[in-house]
């Protein structure tokens, strides 16, 4: 059972639970659609972007523990951030992800999630909201997916 | 037997499921220290060392390409492949070989009548009928021809308590219909659809009849011929099987009056640079070297079935489905789905508060293997008002143990994650 504590530690079980930022945003400037076709798991993302920052961010949506914490615990760690840093994070969390190897000065605690590097099938969970704001921060984006 | 089963099972199946297990290498497989309780088997069955014998002897000893050659090599793989085709016809009732062509698996079958008979027979203003508990198997196809053709694609909805809605489906099935495709066993729900009444229908209209019975083909003694459908498809992994071949029966005067399929080699009669005149059926659906020993396994896996007999493992089946409904409904936080009544070998659930996909990654850690997702059939789970579900599915060597097991593992998921 130890994998699966690794996996689902207490900050996931709770986000999961209590997502932060959950609902619409009505003063979103941007806002994108994450989709997973293995799963039918969704999730809506909006954002409120000024001079260049993210002012405030909130998604809705249903999918697993695994998405649903990575959207929530996303949420309260990019607002206030630059676009160029919430791309930055991005990057350093796929990594992880994909890895293992954390970036805790950078990663905080995005880390409760490096875990899924150990089960493959559930990267694309913890992607999904990652991905739905990258696309959200393009110009003229539209319905995301984790394939 | 009973007492010598106690320790696995309470139920009383025909045969001697302990051997039966151990006819399965598979089954042997150690997960964290424990057995796994495989019940993913809507999805595949496991294969006793009958098939994979038979496929490794054929590599062994008769491999050669078939059809062709003149050495006696070539005639022993020729008639081992043609050998299973018969023990095919025979396993569904089939009044000749000829109606049974060998295909990759259930959905190259549907594929192989969209394109053969669907390209060449329908135009706008044509219907096409399927029902909302479709696997996308026998639901995309018919988009695509639809698509094509410019014919329409309408759906049999379902009832309040998730039955085929029969007074819609009269109402639906008419003049302008020129196929039914319909589902015999759901694999969501596990429940017999009324292919009885249906066929009648279709009949009436003039319309022709194709059965997915990827689901009903392994769980029950299942005869083309008391079903008088016109087409019927089904996989060979998901009865004991190898990957890779499934069947098409066809109704051999209508598969004479089709086109091909996909063309080359073995299809083929006469051929010049110009043009080429057809084999005989069922060769002539048949382009290229076909999956010989996939279907060797396939054959070794219907004797086997035979062995067990069809009737019994279907009423085993129910019994075993019955018991998992039972076990769960203990369990406030169960919801199950489909039609009360119980189904045959599938039961679909989920746990309050856990997403399918939390709930099969905590079961795999507790050594379960089930299935968590929309199981192919989105416009099904639409219509239960989900994104995803779990599936236990069940077959002919599992047990009330393994079920035992479950319902002690759903527990602590639940208590884990709320």
């Amino acid at each position: 059972m130890n994998d699966l504590r690794d996996l689902y530690q207490q900050l996931i079980l709770d986000h999961n639970q209590n997502p932060r930022n959950f609902g619409t945003l009505e003063t979103a400037t941007h806002s994108a659609k994450g989709h997973n076709p293995l799963c039918g798991d969704h999730l809506d993302l909006y954002i409120e972007i000024e001079d260049d920052a993210i002012k405030d961010v909130r998604f809705v949506g249903t999918g697993c523990a695994i998405s649903k914490s990575s959207a929530s615990i996303m949420t309260t760690v990019i607002k206030g951030k630059t676009i160029a840093e919430a791309k930055e994070l991005f990057e350093k969390f796929q990594h992880m992800a994909t890895t293992g190897e954390i970036d805790s000065d950078a990663l905080g605690k995005l880390a409760a999630l490096a875990d899924v590097h150990k089960f493959p099938a559930r990267v694309k969970c913890a992607m999904l909201a990652w991905r739905t704001l990258t696309a959200g921060l393009e110009p003229g984006s539209e319905t995301t997916t984790t394939e | 037997m009973t007492r010598e089963l106690a320790d696995i099972t309470h139920l009383e199946p025909a045969w001697d499921l302990k051997a039966v297990r151990r006819d399965f290498p598979l089954l042997e497989l150690q997960q964290d220290g424990r057995p796994l309780a495989y019940l993913d088997n809507a999805a595949t069955t496991q294969k006793p060392r009958q098939v994979i014998d038979a496929i490794s002897d054929y590599y062994r000893r008769d491999n050669a390409n078939v059809h062709r050659a003149i050495y006696r090599l070539g005639a022993r793989a020729t008639e081992a492949y043609e050998s299973a085709r018969r023990t095919v016809a025979s396993f569904i009732g089939a009044e000749t070989d000829k109606g049974i062509i060998f295909t990759r698996g259930a959905t190259e079958a549907i594929n192989l009548v969209a394109y053969s008979w669907g390209r060449h027979n329908l135009k706008p203003g044509d219907e096409i009928v399927v029902t909302l508990m479709e696997h996308h198997s026998n639901l995309i196809p018919w988009q695509l021809l639809a698509r094509d053709t410019g014919s329409t694609l309408r759906h049999i909805p379902l009832t309040p308590d998730f039955t085929l809605d029969l007074e819609a489906a009269r109402k639906i099935i008419g003049q302008q219909t020129k196929l039914v495709a319909l589902v015999h066993k759901s694999n969501v729900f596990g429940v017999e659809n009324p292919v009885a009444e249906i066929t009648n229908m279709a009949r009436d209209a003039g319309a022709l009849m194709l059965l997915d019975a990827a689901q009903s083909v392994p769980h029950m003694p299942v005869n083309v011929q008391q079903l008088d459908c016109d087409f019927l498809a089904f996989s060979g992994h998901k009865m004991l099987g190898p990957t890779g071949v499934g069947v098409l029966y066809g109704r051999p005067d209508l598969l004479d009056s089709m086109q091909p399929f996909q063309g080359g080699g073995e299809m083929i009669d006469r051929v010049t640079m110009e043009s080429a005149t057809w084999n005989d059926i069922p060769w002539k659906f048949e382009a290229g070297t076909p999956n010989i020993a996939q279907a060797v396994g396939l054959g070794a896996a219907m004797d086997y079935l035979t062995a067990v007999g069809m009737n019994n493992i279907h009423d085993y089946l129910g019994q075993l489905a019955g018991y998992t409904r039972e076990r769960l409904q203990e369990m406030d936080f169960i919801t199950l789905y489909g039609p009360p009544e119980s189904s045959s070998g599938i039961v679909t659930f989920n746990v309050d508060g856990i997403h399918p996909h939390d709930l099969a990654q905590f079961l795999d850690q507790e050594a379960i293997a089930v299935r968590a997702g929309h199981h192919c059939a989105q416009p099904l789970m639409d219509c239960l008002g989900v994104a995803a579900t779990t599936r236990a599915s069940m077959y002919i060597y599992n047990t009330t143990a393994e079920i035992d097991r479950l319902i002690e593992a759903l527990r602590k998921a639940h208590s884990f994650f709320n």
